[in-house]
């Protein structure tokens, strides 16, 4: 039984390392400025605590077969109730790898959350709603017009969609768009939203996520360095429709981004 | 609360006041252990049909026809609610803690027997109610078992948050005073009724664990039932403690003001310590039966103990970590991030205390045996990738993904099932008298040992690939559905793994009336449940109060006439 | 934790602890516990409840710090307007009835009967298992029935504190109205259900005369609620604290 249990241990413990060391299914490759970083940091992780993890099934397993009851010719079990030395060495490296682990990975938290976006980056609004992301864009004048619950009618789409109260001057040369077109190389503020429940919004080519949570307007940055069309999904249960509430962020080039805002601009 | 029984209460004589309405603590352990049954074979049955649902979404079943979207979400709502609740807090506490702390201990019976049956009668409406959500206009709610305000707050944002979800809040209240008065007992026995010579520090860690385990619930389930209060007010009296201005479909909802981010506060505050209500009593059932089987003291017992009081005192610092991405303070998500790695540190200690004893042991492999190793096993597995989820910057792209799924349903889940399967195995002789049945028992340990591995390992790839939970399809968005196939493989997984439990369910009722006979200690071990008789008489020793003379661990003593010295026998000398 | 501070003082009488890990309750006899058997002594019973009660006090006060919790961050936190993107706070302070301070009185009253109803009971069990030949007579209990009167009281508080509701809501103040007054309506009606407890606990004690159930009994039932009743008092003092001064 002790030998069965060892094959059977490693055997699992080697398949589930392999998957993971050989990326069979992984991140996909990352296409905003902070990827790099949590890649690195991800890799950092893994090694260690894979580590511990085959370390600790090696030993089950090992000791399951070594110290098995092997009748009455086995050695009998050593009386001991431990020993605190050891007890001692291994909490404190338990603490100094788990913590060190983590103040290791302060530098990338701080520069994702706790800086606000520089001067000068493009402003997305993102609101979501059961079941669909809208993307607002200010205009030339740089603000964001009023809008109002009691005007909102998704049925209407876009402005409608989103209440977009006419008679506020800041709104007539807001941008309304389904999908989220920004420029490459820039910095993007986007400003989380929600009309109804919480959603979340989740690229994991940005590697970003943020909750969209009612009764808030959480600013967040990003900066895409890598064009392209990045799906986007509602990570926050939502409600029935919660598997179905995606969209597209489309990464362009500079100018093709100022030439897409100013030809919806034109539209209006 | 103030009534208080006497508990040299009479043995009972008519079926109904013995086997329905006992106060015998031996009854009612049984009768949560039933219901943790009934509940966990329910609860496995939703996860059968989402199963089927994500892999065959067009399916149509005998009894159900095809599964909706909406309907998938109400199965895993209720697939949550029932097994935290109803299993992962009701068998391993309410089932055996109630039947074997007062005996470990050397105490006749609980503090306050009558209070014990109103706390399993207690639990046992609240099982009714969470099942009559099912049959109500508009079905059981899909808000999840973590019940996210506003979804679970406006009856508008979906089907089932009707009548539905009031009964689930409804339930859960109701859940948490049947717990509260159950914590209640847990503590006056420990603190009051231990044998003479039983000190704090020779307890077994089972009755550690069940006595820590009650602390977190009594400090736990309060907060949970304020949260239920408020949303129930949100809900049915228009108030605004959670839901903020907004709209439903472009409909006002009349509420203003309120603050999402505070239920998710309190819902975590009860949350996070529930996850260690329902891990800790395994975790001290495990270190018992590692020592009985390697015939060898438990590595570092004062270790243990303190590791159990470190995991409870972190347990409520922590519950922050499942927030980080919820829009609160990301200095806050920092301070709580280091507080998780820390509650990392007690649980190390215990992994490294478990390999501890097997080492240079004599270990026997008996079907509890398996299951306690499984349970180590399965407990590094699923601990190991906490890591991960406990900073923030991981989370970032971990947050809600599969990974999750497979870190909490390995440590939470599959590990405590495993030592609630332990014990049945351990305990089963001494609760019915006989033995259960061990080629089947060993049967059904490889199966679902090999079955747990399979499902919830390819759940780690499917997140690191980005797959999301709570997602009916993965049709939609293209990358998820490009993992179709990991989908597929889990579902046969857990098909297999599910079956293999009727193993089980078998050799449980056939044991109890066709089992070997069992004798009174028939795993030559060291506590006092194994000094009485079996089954225990009514007052569990037979008028005789147990003397303890020794620690819970003393196995092959140099010198002593048998590899093990019973708490009871003359002290051991020989000290190391 | 106010509980602890209350309760841990609750030290006569006191047990003999036997040696480490507290004595063996002495049961009566062997066997599978048929009728008969005794029940472990007075004091023994006494520190058993007190402890239950000392417990069971804890999740009460949980309840009520998470209700506290749930207030400050209320009362504190602005949400979005969305008409404006301004953050807004929608707090309107209610002004409490001044009937509340009648009430606090009556309650402060009924803590002070309860505690004299607790020692009269309690000398009659001392009486009575020091002499445990027959039952002592109800009036060896002392002619004023405190017992009754804290019923009384404890009826009174719950009566005014309705009275107090129907004069917000007269006011304007329904519980929707704004969340300061939900959160009146919360707190008193959460203490209100605890008291309730307490008084039927009171009555339960009382039913224990009629039912001539021994005195220890109604004892045990009589000091336990009564440092429950003293709790409630407390923990009302505390709400009305918060809902007058954190307005």
């Amino acid at each position: 039984m002790g030998l069965v249990l060892l094959v059977v241990i490693w055997l699992i413990t080697l398949i589930g390392s392999y998957f993971i060391v050989a990326k069979t299914w992984w991140l996909p490759v990352g296409a905003s400025a902070a990827a790099a970083g949590i890649d690195h940091h991800f890799t950092v992780t893994y090694i260690l605590m894979g580590g511990v993890f085959i370390a600790a099934q090696l030993a089950l397993g090992w000791f399951a077969w070594k110290y098995r009851d092997r009748g009455t010719g086995s050695q009998p079990a050593q009386y001991s109730h431990g020993n605190t030395t050891l007890e001692a060495v291994w909490t404190i490296l338990t603490i100094i790898l788990f913590i060190g682990l983590n103040l290791a990975s302060k530098s990338i938290w701080a520069s994702e959350r706790f800086d606000a976006a520089k001067p000068g980056a493009v402003q997305v609004e993102v609101t979501g709603m059961q079941f669909a992301w809208y993307f607002r864009y200010a205009g030339p004048d740089g603000k964001f017009g009023a809008t109002k619950p009691e005007l909102e009618d998704a049925s209407l789409g876009g402005a409608g969609a989103l209440g977009l109260d006419s008679t506020d001057p800041a709104s007539k040369d807001d941008v309304i768009s389904g999908v989220m077109v920004v420029p490459v190389n820039r910095e993007i503020e986007v400003i989380l939203r929600s009309h109804d429940v919480i959603h979340s919004f989740f690229v994991p080519a940005m590697r970003f996520k943020q909750d969209t949570v009612p009764g808030l307007a959480i600013h967040m940055h990003f900066t895409p360095i890598q064009t392209g069309d990045f799906e986007i999904a509602c990570a926050e249960l939502c409600g029935l429709g919660h598997y179905k509430m995606h969209g597209i962020v489309k990464v362009v080039s500079e100018p093709e981004f100022n030439q897409w805002l100013a030809a919806r601009e034109a539209e209006k | 609360m103030t009534t208080h029984e006497p508990h040299a209460h009479a043995a009972p004589q008519g079926f109904l006041r013995k086997y329905i309405f006992s106060l015998d603590h031996k009854i009612i352990g049984i009768q949560y252990f039933f219901l943790a049954l009934v509940a966990v074979f329910a609860g496995m049955f939703l996860s059968l049909l989402m199963r089927i649902h994500l892999v065959w979404p067009n399916a149509s079943l005998p009894f159900f026809g095809q599964i909706k979207p909406e309907t998938y979400l109400s199965l895993l709502t209720m697939h949550g609610t029932i097994m935290v609740f109803f299993v992962l807090t009701t068998a391993p506490q309410g089932g055996f803690g109630n039947y074997f702390l007062p005996i470990q201990i050397g105490a006749p019976d609980m503090a306050f027997p009558v209070l014990n049956m109103l706390s399993f009668w207690t639990t046992f409406l609240g099982f009714l109610v969470l099942l009559a959500a099912f049959f109500v206009t508009g079905g059981a709610p899909l808000h999840g078992w973590t019940g996210y305000a506003p979804l679970s707050a406006l009856p508008s944002a979906g089907p089932g948050e009707g009548l539905g979800a009031d009964l689930w809040i409804i339930s859960i209240a109701i859940f948490c005073i049947g717990a509260l008065m159950g914590a209640l007992n847990f503590i006056t026995t420990t603190l009051d009724m231990r044998a003479k010579g039983m000190t704090l520090m020779r307890m077994p860690l089972t009755c550690w664990a069940w006595f820590i385990t009650a602390i977190l619930g009594l400090l736990a389930f309060g907060v949970l039932l304020s949260a239920g209060i408020l949303l129930l007010m949100d809900r049915n009296l228009g108030t605004s403690f959670f839901v903020p201005l907004g709209t439903v479909n472009g409909v006002l909802t009349g509420h203003k003001g309120g603050s999402p981010l505070l239920w998710q506060h309190l819902f975590w505050f009860f949350g996070h310590p529930e996850v260690y209500i329902a891990i800790l009593p395994a975790m001290g059932l495990c270190s018992q039966l590692l020592s009985v089987f390697s015939r060898k003291p438990i590595f570092g017992y004062k270790a243990m103990v303190y590791a159990i009081m470190a995991i409870g005192f972190l347990g409520f610092m922590v519950w922050g970590h499942h927030m980080f991405m919820s829009g609160m303070s990301p200095y806050s998500a920092f301070a709580f991030s280091i507080m998780t790695m820390g509650i990392g540190v007690p649980s190390a200690i215990k992994t490294f205390n478990w390999l501890g004893t097997l080492w240079r042991g004599r270990i026997r492999f008996s079907s509890p045996m398996l299951f306690a190793i499984g349970f180590v096993s399965l407990f590094v597995v699923g601990g190991i990738s906490g890591p991960f989820l406990a900073q923030p910057v991981l989370d970032i792209y971990l947050h809600e993904t599969y990974f999750v799924i497979a870190h909490f349903h390995l440590i939470m889940g599959v590990a405590s099932i495993f030592g609630i399967f332990a014990a049945t195995y351990y305990w089963f002789p001494k609760m019915f008298g006989r033995m259960m049945n061990e080629t089947l028992g060993k049967a059904h340990f490889w199966l679902t040992f090999v079955g747990a591995y399979a499902i919830f390992m390819p759940m780690h790839y499917y997140g690191m690939a980005g797959g999301l939970r709570r997602y009916s399809q993965g049709t939609e968005v293209a990358w998820i559905n490009s993992l179709a196939p990991i989908q597929k493989f889990i579902s046969i997984a857990a098909f297999v793994t599910i079956a293999s439990q009727f193993i089980f369910l078998i050799n449980l009722l056939w044991s109890m009336k066709k089992g070997e006979k069992a004798a009174d200690n028939p795993w030559e071990a060291t506590t006092l449940e194994w000094t009485t008789a079996t089954p225990p008489p009514h007052d569990n020793f037979g008028g005789v109060t147990p003397v303890v003379h020794n620690g819970p661990y003393e196995y092959s003593v140099p010198g002593a006439p048998r590899d093990f010295v019973m708490q009871t026998d003359a002290p051991v000398t020989a000290k190391h | 934790m106010a509980s602890f501070s209350t309760t841990a003082t609750l030290g006569e009488p006191q047990v003999s602890r036997g040696d480490e890990g507290g004595a063996p309750p002495i049961f009566g006899g062997g066997g599978d516990g048929r009728p008969g058997r005794g029940l472990p002594d007075y004091p023994t019973r006494l520190r058993r409840a007190r402890l239950g009660l000392l417990v069971a006090l804890t999740p009460v006060l949980m309840l009520f710090v998470s209700f506290t919790s749930a207030y400050v961050v209320r009362q504190g936190l602005p949400t979005l307007d969305p008409r404006t993107n301004q953050l807004v706070r929608d707090w309107i302070p209610v002004k409490l009835p001044a009937l509340l301070l009648v009430n606090t009185v009556v309650l402060l009253l009924s803590s002070v009967g309860m505690e004299l109803a607790r020692r009269q009971t309690k000398l009659a069990a001392v009486a009575a298992t020091a002499r445990p030949a027959k039952e002592v007579p109800l009036s060896a209990e002392g002619k004023t029935p405190w017992l009754a009167m804290t019923i009384a009281l404890g009826l009174l508080f719950l009566f005014g504190q309705w009275m107090a509701w129907k004069q917000l809501a007269a006011n304007g103040f329904y519980v929707a109205t704004t969340p300061s007054s939900s959160f009146v309506y919360l707190l008193t009606g959460a203490h209100a259900v605890h008291l309730m407890g307490g008084v039927l606990a009171l009555l339960v004690a009382g039913l224990f005369v009629l039912l001539r159930r021994p005195v220890t009994t109604r004892s045990i039932v009589v000091d336990v609620t009564g440092w429950y009743w003293h709790f409630m008092a407390a923990l009302w003092v505390y709400i009305f604290a918060l809902l007058e001064l954190a307005r």
